[in-house]
């Protein structure tokens, strides 16, 4: 018989972050001591109580050099999550394990990065990144974006998915980012036209396919439920979490297995849904992983919002914009807030339960947060 | 250019390209075919493996077109194509790779607007790779 699991035991209870820019003059480790520090002060708590950390394995900050920097007391768990931006989710997901289970009480997740003016992962070809290299790379298939838009024409192609309804996925982000004053794109409108003459990165995706490149950072405070209500804000939920690594899933290269157009989403949502009392009908709104417009359709049949080869169909008649069917990416997400592997999309989400995003949506109370499709990933599904 | 940076399994692939042989590893008790190489049988558990050749005959199951910014030698070629082909025999062992207008070809060889998900190719081989070209 299951025990007790993590279903609303823990609550994240601080957001924090720093501008997000092109180029940040701070250094990641400053930078990642900012956005802890904000976290903290948001939730009331100091850095003395603060017992559990977690964050992504690509993090250059650790834990060492964080705790001792912002002052942190005795910590008894720490983690980190591999995957690049399957990862997000995971961090808080194991806080909440970890804090629901008794080895801690007070946990911080965080990601500090300098993407915008650092140098492009794939232009280091003297390590060997988490793919099998070998069988791509010698050909041309060098970075995230040919990988994924392998598995984007092949998805097109099968359900009749189109460049238009990339773009609304697109747009979505940018209209949301045009009302967050702290989203990169904040005063930068995205038109069809635009979007249809811009100039190409990997056929089938254009330049607004592709997430921005950020330096910046954030974080977030969870704690227990019974502790949450003390704390300085309204605590938001964490109704169910979970990682999904399927059988015979080959990471960005998915592309050897029976089935390569149902990845990482469809594993993590089998068990979020399992052990969680909402549907995809009760979600209100969505934080959808965006390194790339195309994830978005695949991970909306793969959390269940819509069937298998109608993701695409899905976008039509403004459903991800404001009063559409489902809001996503409300503050902007990768596409056109900030990219820092996907963190922004859980706090956003935690404004929303909150009721204090700019891109308010009315009466928000339940909230499915998501991490990397296409890697092995991670969700959250936050309620107020 | 790239060369594979192979590993323990992978490096027979490599060593019969190098040979203009197209081969895979498949399990030497069920037979099942696997790709990429790993050490056991994901169907059997077995350790025994063989190298079975293929005919080198496939389909486009997919492909893109990459534009700069790539890597020196890429950015040259760009934009070119890179594919992945069904293999015949076994088609969910599909091979990354670029169709290009004969063996040895540069990337950029092949028009983009002359490929089709689903066109037939066969493999060729220059300079210990393997390479497509329309069938």
């Amino acid at each position: 018989m299951a025990g007790p699991g993590i279903k609303d035991a823990t609550a994240i209870v601080g957001i924090g972050q720093t501008a997000f820019a092109r180029h940040l003059a701070e250094d990641e480790r400053t930078l990642a001591c900012r956005a802890v520090l904000a976290a903290l002060d948001d939730a009331g708590i100091a850095p003395g109580e603060v017992d559990a950390l977690a964050s992504y394995t690509m993090e250059e900050t650790d834990e060492v050099e964080l705790a001792k920097a912002v002052g942190f007391g005795d910590l008894t768990f720490f983690s980190k999550v591999g995957y690049g931006g399957g990862g997000s989710c995971a961090t808080v997901a194991h806080l909440a394990a970890a804090i629901a289970a008794g080895q801690a009480t007070v946990g911080v997740a965080w990601r500090s990065r300098k993407r915008g003016s650092g140098p492009r992962p794939w232009t280091n070809t003297a390590v060997q990144l988490p793919t099998p290299a070998q069988w791509t790379r010698p050909f041309g298939l060098l970075r995230p974006a040919d990988e994924i838009a392998m598995l984007a024409r092949r998805y097109m192609h099968e359900y009749g998915v189109t460049r238009d309804h990339l773009f609304n996925v697109a747009l979505a982000c940018r209209n949301r980012a045009n009302q967050n004053p702290a989203a990169v794109m904040y005063e930068r409108p995205l038109t069809r036209e635009m979007y249809m003459t811009s100039r190409w990165i990997s056929e089938p995706l254009c330049l607004y396919d592709n997430c921005l490149e950020t330096d910046g950072a954030l974080a977030c405070v969870i704690v227990g439920r019974e502790r949450a209500r003390d704390c300085r804000q309204r605590p938001v939920y964490v109704h169910a979490a979970a990682q999904g690594l399927p059988a015979q899933h080959h990471g960005m290269v998915n592309y050897w297995n029976d089935d390569p157009l149902t990845g990482p989403a469809w594993a993590a949502a089998r068990h979020l849904w399992k052990h969680a009392d909402l549907t995809p009908e009760d979600v209100d709104v969505a934080q959808i992983y965006d390194a790339f417009s195309a994830l978005i359709p695949l991970s909306l049949e793969g959390y269940g919002f819509c069937a298998r080869g109608e993701g695409g169909a899905f976008t039509e008649q403004g459903a991800l914009e404001t009063g559409g069917r489902l809001p996503v990416n409300t503050g902007g997400g990768g596409l056109s807030e900030a990219y820092v592997h996907g963190f922004n999309l859980v706090n956003e989400g935690v404004k929303q339960l909150r009721g204090t995003s700019t891109a308010q949506v009315p009466g928000a109370a339940a909230c499915l947060v998501t991490a990397g499709e296409g890697v092995p990933t991670s969700a959250l599904l936050l309620r107020s | 250019m790239l060369s594979p940076v192979t590993d323990t399994d992978g490096a027979p692939f490599w060593e019969y390209a190098a040979r203009g042989e197209l081969r895979v590893q498949a399990c030497g008790d069920c037979g099942e075919p696997r790709f990429p190489p790993r050490p056991c049988c994901p169907h059997c558990q077995s350790f025994a493996s063989e190298w079975r050749p293929v005919s080198g005959r496939g389909r486009v199951w997919s492909y893109v077109v990459p534009h700069p910014p790539l890597l020196p030698g890429y950015a040259e070629q760009a934009p070119y194509n890179v594919v992945v082909v069904e293999l015949e025999e076994a088609p969910r062992i599909r091979l990354v790779g670029n169709v290009v207008a004969r063996a040895g070809a540069p990337l950029d060889s092949v028009a983009p607007a002359r490929l089709r998900i689903g066109a037939r190719v066969r493999a060729v081989f220059a300079g210990g790779l393997p390479q497509w070209v329309l069938a």
